[in-house]
């Protein structure tokens, strides 16, 4: 095909310039917002939108199959956070009824360059991948809530992303007639 | 061997895309019609061979066969179904289903921010590549009518 030769390899592309332009976006989006909460929302959603075309892309690549069970379903987020932004997390903290984990992420590429300023403490940086992380399992009928509870901006020795599963979405019904 | 014609339904039943290569008949419904008509059968065979089945189905309803033509179906892990007629002699119609997916519907759909997903697919750069590939699949071969 003639896009593929012309697209990038995506071990390619050179994390420094994600990194920036997710910068550039965020301090946008702290100018514009009213306040830091808007702009965690806002990063959520976003993230959101990005992760309901993402999983496309994740199917089509691994060709994967369904998912057996949560573990199943944290191993496959993990080999995507490897796709997609080069990085390993561990997975780990498991609730014991086995419906949520972390992944651990000891660097983080969305915030190689990054300092918070003392008034933006409570800015959610990362929330576009805990909003993605969501969009994409609510395209495979997994309806699950993810934020984050240990973040390296804020002084945390690692970013700890929450993942819950709260419930499995049904096929829809063909539209009745009317 | 030949390609009748192609349904592409989004994972709530609307249809996102159609086109037609060799159908030689037509049912006279409007093309809403028809998509609802489809929709709501494919919805059927697949709950029925999902309940029916004596062992774990694995990929479920995989295609159906008449005299004169073959429906095949392929539905993504993410709800998206394609439906593709051809005669009965066609092979491998999974992988150019596949292929489908992933060479045309990810690369010309997903990656357009300008396509909303759940609008019935107008671009006209992913009309032709997947014309061409069905074109070039040794599947497609226009019999003279």
């Amino acid at each position: 095909m003639s896009r593929a030769s012309t697209r990038f390899d995506s071990k390619k592309v050179n994390s420094e310039l994600v990194t920036l332009t997710y910068g550039a976006l965020v301090a946008q989006m702290v100018k514009d917002a009213e306040n830091t909460d808007d702009v965690g929302k806002q990063l959520e959603r976003l993230g959101y939108n990005m992760g309901v075309r993402l999983i496309e892309d994740f199917l089509a690549k691994t060709g994967t199959g369904k998912c057996m069970d949560l573990k199943d379903t944290a191993d496959k987020i993990q080999s995507a956070f490897k796709m997609y932004l080069g990085l390993q997390p561990n997975v780990s903290n498991w609730s014991p009824a086995g419906d949520e984990f972390s992944f651990l992420l000891d660097c983080n590429p969305l915030t190689d360059l990054v300092e918070l300023p003392e008034d933006l403490k409570n800015l959610k940086y990362c929330n576009v991948i805990c909003g993605a992380i969501r969009g994409a399992l609510e395209m495979v009928q997994l309806d699950v809530h993810s934020w984050i509870i240990q973040d390296q901006l804020k002084g945390d020795p690692c970013t700890e992303i929450r993942v819950k599963f709260i419930r499995r979405l049904e096929d829809a019904l063909p539209a009745g007639e009317d | 061997m030949t390609i009748h014609n192609i349904y592409i339904f989004n994972k709530n039943g609307n249809l996102l895309y159609y086109n037609e290569w060799n159908r030689i008949k037509q049912t006279g419904m409007t093309r809403d019609e028809e998509a609802k008509l489809m929709y709501g059968m494919l919805f059927s065979i697949k709950s029925f061979v999902n309940k029916i089945s004596p062992t774990d189905p694995k990929d479920g309803f995989l295609y159906y066969k008449t005299s004169k033509y073959t429906l095949h179906y392929f539905e993504t892990l993410t709800g998206l179904k394609f439906v593709l007629n051809t005669d009965n002699h066609a092979q491998s119609v999974r992988e150019l289903l596949q292929q489908i997916y992933n060479q045309v519907y990810v690369e010309y759909v997903v990656k357009n921010p300008l396509i909303d997903l759940a609008q019935p697919i107008e671009s006209e750069i992913f009309k032709e590549k997947l014309d061409t590939l069905i074109k070039l699949s040794p599947i497609y071969f226009s019999k003279s009518i």
